[in-house]
C-alpha cells in the first residue's frame, strides 16, 4: 500500500538522521535524568514514598523529554524546505503523520528505557514484577501522547514562539494520559489485580484511538501552505 | 454584516437587562441562610460558566466549518468567541475564589468541577496564543481551526478522567452543593442573570465580529491607496 510505504520511508528518514547524530536521543535522555534528579531534592523519597511518588515522577520526566523530542521533530524539517517539499508531495499527509508520530514514539520508549533503568536504581526499585503490565501501560501512555505530541509539534513550527508553543497548546490536551498513565501505573507497580485499573488503560487506549485518527485527519491543514 | 441599527439595540436590551439582573440579585433575591451576603456571588458565579462552555463549541463549530468551506465569516466567529469566552471562563476562575474563601475558608481545591474549567481556560489559552503568533493570518485561520477541534474533541474526554481520578481520591465534601434546594425566588433571580450573562456573551461577541471586519477592511484599504499614498 502507498500509505504504509510512505509512513515506512519517513519513519526511516527520521531513525537514520537520528542515528548519524543521535543528538535528540542524547538531549532527551540527559534532560529526563536531570529531571528526575532535581525531584530527590524536591522530594527525597525513601522507600514506601517512593512508590507513592515514582508514577508521578516518571511521567513528569516523560512529559518534559517528550517536549523536547517534538520540538525537534518539526523543527528539523523548517531547514531545507522540506516542510514545503512534504506539502507539496503527491502523497496522503496523514502518512507523513504517522510516519513522524511514530519517529516520535520510538524515540520516547528509548529515553523512557534509559530514565526507568536509572529510577530503578536510584530508588532502589524494581521493575520487573511488574514489568509486563507495566511495559503495556508505559506504550499506550506514550502513544496517547505522541499522537497530540506530534501534530502539535507541526502546528508550533509554525508560530513566532516555536518551542514555547508546544507546551502551552499539548499538556492542556493531554492531560487524560498523564492522569491514566499515572493511576495505572500506580496500580501496575503495586501489585494490584489489573481490575482495579483497567479502566485507566482503557482510557489511554481510547485517547490514543480518538487522536490517532483525528490527527490523520487534521494533518493535511497543518502541512498546507 | 454588522447592522448598525441592529447592534445598538442589543446593546441596550443587554444593558437593561443587567440593570434588571442586578436589581434581582442584590434587591429581590432573599439573603441566603448561612452564607449571608457573601452568597450572592453565586449569580454571577455560576452564570458565567455557560457562556464560557458555549463559547468553546461556537470555537468547535466555525473551526470545522473553516476547514471544511473556508468561510471567513465562520473564521472570524470562532475568534470571536475565543476571546470573549475566555473572558468569561476567566471570570468564573476568579469570581469562585472569591466566594470560596469567606464561605469555606479556602481560595482553591482540586475537584473534579474547578480542575475541568482550569483546563478548559488552559484550552482557551492555547487557541489564542497560537492564532496571535503564527506568522501569517490565513495560516493563523487553518491552524488555529485544527487546535480548536482538537482541544473540543479533548473537553469531554478531560472532564471524565479528571472525574475519574477525584472519585479514585476523594476528598472531604464542602458543604452541600448549591442544587440542594434552592428557593424559587433566588431561582429566579439565577435565571435572569443567567440570561443577561447569555446576552452579554452574544452582544460582545457581535463587538468583536464587527472589529474583525472593520480591520480586514482598513487593511483593503491601506493595500489599494498604499500606491497612491506613495506617490504623495
Amino acid at each position: 500500500m502507498q500509505t504504509l510505504r510512505i509512513v515506512w520511508t519517513i519513519f526511516a528518514k527520521d531513525m537514520r538522521v537520528e542515528w548519524r547524530h543521535r543528538e535528540t536521543l542524547a538531549s532527551m535522555c540527559v534532560f529526563s535524568l536531570l529531571v528526575v534528579f532535581l525531584f530527590n531534592f524536591a522530594f527525597e523519597p525513601t522507600g514506601e514514598e517512593s512508590l507513592r511518588l515514582l508514577p508521578g515522577l516518571l511521567w513528569i520526566a516523560f512529559a518534559f523529554s517528550g517536549v523536547l523530542g517534538f520540538n525537534r521533530s518539526f523543527a528539523a524539517e523548517r531547514e531545507n524546505a522540506c516542510l514545503e517539499a512534504m506539502a507539496i508531495s503527491p502523497v496522503d499527509p496523514g502518512a507523513i503523520y504517522l510516519g513522524k508520530m511514530l519517529a516520535n514514539l520510538v524515540f520516547l520508549a528509548i529515553t523512557e528505557a534509559f530514565v526507568i533503568f536509572t529510577a530503578s536504581v536510584w530508588y532502589n526499585f524494581s521493575f520487573l514484577p511488574s514489568l509486563g503490565r507495566f511495559g503495556l501501560i508505559t506504550f499506550l501512555g506514550t502513544l496517547g501522547y505522541a499522537t497530540v505530541g506530534t501534530i502539535f509539534g507541526a502546528v508550533s513550527a509554525n508560530t513566532r514562539m516555536r518551542e514555547v508553543m508546544l507546551p502551552v497548546l499539548q499538556f492542556p490536551v493531554a492531560v487524560p494520559v498523564f492522569i491514566g498513565a499515572i493511576e495505572a501505573t500506580t496500580g501496575a507497580l503495586r501489585g494490584e489485580p489489573f481490575s482495579t485499573y483497567a479502566s485507566w488503560v482503557n482510557l489511554l487506549a481510547g485517547f490514543s484511538i480518538v487522536f490517532l485518527v483525528l490527527s490523520y485527519l487534521l494533518f493535511e491543514y497543518v502541512l498546507e501552505e | 454584516m454588522t447592522n448598525r441599527i441592529s447592534t445598538t439595540a442589543h446593546g441596550i436590551l443587554t444593558l437593561t437587562w443587567i440593570l434588571v439582573a442586578l436589581y434581582m440579585i442584590f434587591l429581590y433575591a432573599p439573603q441566603e441562610a448561612t452564607m449571608g451576603e457573601v452568597q450572592r456571588i453565586f449569580y454571577i458565579h455560576v452564570p458565567s460558566a455557560w457562556p464560557a462552555f458555549l463559547a468553546y463549541f461556537i470555537v468547535f463549530l466555525g473551526s470545522v466549518r473553516y476547514l471544511w468551506r473556508r468561510s471567513q465569516p465562520a473564521d472570524d466567529l470562532a475568534h470571536a468567541a475565543g476571546e470573549v469566552g475566555f473572558v468569561f471562563c476567566t471570570c468564573v476562575l476568579v469570581t469562585g475564589p472569591l466566594w470560596a474563601k469567606p464561605v469555606w475558608g479556602i481560595w482553591w481545591t482540586w475537584d473534579a468541577r474547578l480542575t475541568s474549567t482550569f483546563v478548559l481556560w488552559l484550552l482557551f489559552i492555547a487557541y489564542l496564543m497560537l492564532r496571535s503568533y503564527v506568522f501569517n493570518p490565513g495560516r493563523a485561520a487553518v491552524l488555529g481551526a485544527v487546535v480548536g477541534i482538537l482541544g473540543f474533541v479533548d473537553v469531554p474526554i478531560v472532564y471524565m478522567s479528571i472525574r475519574w481520578w477525584r472519585t479514585q481520591h476523594p476528598q472531604p465534601v464542602i458543604a452541600g452543593g448549591e442544587g440542594s434546594g434552592i428557593d424559587p425566588q433566588m431561582k429566579l433571580a439565577l435565571l435572569v442573570s443567567w440570561g443577561a450573562y447569555l446576552c452579554l456573551f452574544s452582544y460582545l461577541v457581535r463587538l468583536r465580529l464587527g472589529l474583525a471586519n472593520a480591520r480586514r477592511e482598513l487593511t483593503m484599504l491601506r493595500r489599494e491607496f498604499a500606491p497612491r499614498l506613495a506617490k504623495e
